[in-house]
């Protein structure tokens, strides 16, 4: 790491800290994360950082490593505090990178404020075998303007959010277009219980005959290379998933040193140790997957089969570790005092979300 | 500045590599696998050059470079990047490659100037494990008394890689088996040396192109200055056993590398079989979508990257002077036991094909297993790895 980048890194830690470690279980529990946390995370800039200036942003280089870094170390303290605070990305990094002129014109300058703002961005759909690469939402072209139908689900803040993202197939590729919430043919469901992410709220979100202008296309006529958007979206969640997975490793493994069984603490046997062991080295590849993918972005090229390996990784590996964190634990680990029992259902989105988080 | 990919100089060596492990060993690979015990002599063309040499140290060659910041790779990069290819090759034959034994890196290591002189250019294999002392490599039995200007070897060593081609060994011993750990000494002993026998030459699993033996020691008188390193037993510390340990941080990550390069074989294999069946490898659709086999694939492909990764840092780190022991092991542990499983799911998944031996698939799940057994096993590591996040010492946790 860098001078820079361990900079963030602890900067962030020391938010996380402050903001969100002991208040992560109260924020589950009444499913709500409270305003001021988010606008004190929010400052940090991590979503805008990347912006130009004329459009409301810092006009800093974009860093996808450094990105990887801030998700890691917020999902570190809660992943529902993470999304919820970065999602305004999920918006603003693709209209920076795949929008027209007069799209990042017209709308980074409405997100890209002092004050938190949510936009959102949908892509996940209630059925089975969803495959971002090939959504069931359609588009079709009608005169001057697309008419978009189907369903979303777990759009994080959908109800907060004056635009989205919404993601659907144009003539069977995917496209990206934005959505005002004040459009008649688009319905915010009501709030959805997950497994996890309490905190978060998330909506169905119906699409019926939904009319978007031509354009409100991201990238225009020619559409936008999608597959960038799920690469990026990819290493976020796998960015994600690193973060979760090192706090239930890091919980049980001190759980571990003071629990004491048969007249000495359980991290002396092997069977617990090696638990432990191996979730101090899972941790690690998923980081090391992570940024392997983010290095292709930050070096100017495609990402796809890193991001996805990265992914499928990450979201096999953070159900496993996790999953180890409850179980070194026993029973309570299966008590909700305890956040590994709050890492493990949250951990379950990493493999089965896509674009709820971008880099 | 994190970036994980490879600079311009390790990929021409890999590439080059690659025409080796192609070219050379993949040729012959079936070949030295059927005939175990003769020597491949398509390796003569290594002869000289395939040990490192010693460097001559200079005055501050062991200090990191501060105001240039960390380098990008050194010779621990460019040894696990050469080490994968050649595995992709034939891990058999990397670890018999002539006049680069194991004993040759600890006399590089610890040789006086004299001592290098005459025995540095010639093939050292390296004996400590004993019947008794496998991975307790501290409780080997092996003595070696002092007898006016001569040493006198005894005892019995097992599992010596290059025990028949080599020239001389490098045995462990103890010069005072109440000292426990702080009188284990290395020695090097000439193969004509009397009393000294090579017993017989073990049949294996796999990487039966290298040969390993088991030697007896039976009297056997060598010059008291073929002791490397200090003969003094310091009762009070163990920082002698722990200088010869401290060399396998450096060669975990050689191994995890070679198991690196063999699931790397074994997975192009698979995938060219399952291409010419009609699959194609999507890196975008959900991996629910996939078909069966083609997600057992997918995964086995992030696995094997996740391994390399966790290799290369260990070895970046070494380059880096930065003590690595931890990252060593989670290297080893993690590309021993994965490479095993990956090996073994490819001749699953490729059916009587994985079964039989018109393909390479069976002979690569015998060699992977190798590797996550020597240079300590992968619940050795375990430990290491537990012990070292756990703070706890080896009384804690055994």
């Amino acid at each position: 790491m860098s001078k820079q980048q361990k900079m963030v890194k602890s900067e962030v830690a020391n938010l996380v800290k402050k903001l969100v470690t002991d208040n992560a279980l109260e924020m589950d529990e009444k499913k709500e994360i409270p305003a001021d946390a988010i606008q004190k995370a929010w400052e940090l800039g991590a979503s805008i950082s990347k912006v130009p200036e004329e459009f409301g942003g810092f006009g800093m280089q974009d860093s996808p490593i450094e990105s990887t870094i801030v998700l890691e170390e917020l999902a570190y303290g809660d992943m529902a505090f993470t999304i919820a605070v970065m999602q305004p990305s999920l918006f603003i990094s693709p209209i920076l990178e795949l929008g027209t002129d007069e799209q990042k014109k017209k709308y980074l300058p409405l997100y890209c404020k002092e004050q938190f703002t949510p936009c959102s961005c949908a892509v996940n759909e209630p059925h089975f075998g969803f495959d971002a690469a090939n959504m069931k939402t359609i588009a079709e072209k009608k005169n001057n303007a697309y008419v978009l139908n189907g369903t979303k689900c777990v759009v994080p803040l959908a109800s907060k959010s004056k635009h989205m993202l919404v993601a659907a197939n144009l003539d069977g590729a995917p496209n990206l277009f934005i959505v005002s919430a004040d459009n008649p043919g688009l319905k915010v469901g009501e709030r959805e219980r997950n497994i996890g992410l309490y905190a978060l709220e998330t909506n169905k979100v119906t699409l019926e005959n939904c009319e978007v202008s031509a354009d409100d296309r991201v990238g225009g006529a020619e559409g936008c290379n999608f597959s960038r958007f799920l690469q990026k979206s990819r290493i976020a969640m796998s960015a994600i998933g690193t973060g979760v997975s090192r706090a239930s490793y890091d919980y049980a493994r001190e759980y571990a040193k003071e629990r004491v069984q048969f007249g000495e603490p359980i991290a002396h046997r092997q069977a617990v140790a090696f638990m432990i062991a191996e979730m101090a080295y899972e941790v690690d590849a998923m980081r090391l997957l992570t940024w392997q993918a983010a290095s292709k972005i930050e070096n100017g090229k495609d990402a796809k089969r890193e991001a996805y390996l990265a992914k499928i990784y990450t979201g096999d590996k953070t159900m496993h570790v996790t999953d180890y964190g409850v179980q070194v634990m026993g029973g309570h680990g299966y008590i909700r005092d305890y956040p590994v029992e709050r890492y493990y259902r949250n951990g379950r989105g990493i493999s089965t979300l896509e674009g709820v988080a971008s880099i | 500045m994190i970036n994980l990919e490879l600079p311009k100089p390790l990929v021409d060596v890999n590439n080059s590599l690659k025409g080796v492990a192609d070219g050379i060993f993949r040729p012959v690979s079936r070949q030295y696998d059927i005939n175990e015990h003769v020597y491949p002599k398509e390796l003569d063309i290594f002869k000289g050059g395939a040990k490192g040499g010693r460097k001559k140290k200079k005055d501050g060659d062991d200090k990191p470079k501060k105001d240039k910041g960390p380098v990008e790779f050194g010779a621990n990069m460019t040894t696990v990047i050469s080490v994968e290819q050649m595995c992709y090759g034939d891990v058999g034959f990397l670890l018999t490659l002539p006049g680069a034994g194991l004993g040759n890196a600890a006399i590089d290591a610890v040789a006086t100037d004299e001592q290098y002189e005459r025995f540095g250019q010639k093939w050292t294999a390296m004996a400590i494990t004993e019947a008794s002392s496998g991975s307790d490599s501290g409780s080997i039995q092996t003595t070696a008394i002092l007898d006016g200007d001569e040493y006198v070897l005894n005892g019995e060593k097992i599992f010596v890689t290059t025990a028949d081609r080599c020239e001389q060994v490098v045995v462990w011993a103890t010069v005072d088996p109440e000292a426990g750990k702080a009188g284990i000494k290395s020695f090097v002993v000439e193969k004509d040396r009397p009393g000294f026998k090579l017993e017989k030459l073990e049949h294996k699993l796999g990487i039966r192109a290298s040969d390993t033996g088991t030697f007896v020691l039976k009297d056997c008188r060598i010059p008291k200055d073929n002791l490397l390193g200090s003969p003094e037993v310091k009762t009070k510390t163990t920082e002698g056993f722990k200088g010869v340990m401290k060399t396998f941080d450096n060669t975990r990550p050689f191994v995890a590398a070679m198991s690196v390069g063999v699931a790397k074989a074994s997975l192009e294999l698979l995938k060219k079989k399952l291409e010419e069946q009609g699959s194609t490898i999507d890196y975008e659709k959900n991996i629910n979508n996939v078909s069966a086999v083609e997600k057992e694939y997918l995964m086995m492909e992030a696995t094997l990257d996740a391994m390399r990764l966790l290799t290369w840092r260990a070895a970046w780190m070494a380059d880096n002077k930065i003590a690595n022991n931890l990252e060593a092991s989670m290297s080893k542990a993690k590309s021993g036991r994965s490479g095993t499983l990956i090996t073994q799911k490819t001749c699953d998944l490729l059916g009587p094909m994985g079964f039989g031996t018109d393909e390479l698939a069976e002979k690569w799940m015998r060699d992977s297993k190798i590797l996550d057994i020597f240079e300590g096993t992968g619940q050795i590591q375990h430990l290491i790895i537990a012990r070292n996040v756990l703070k706890l010492s080896r009384n804690e946790l055994k």
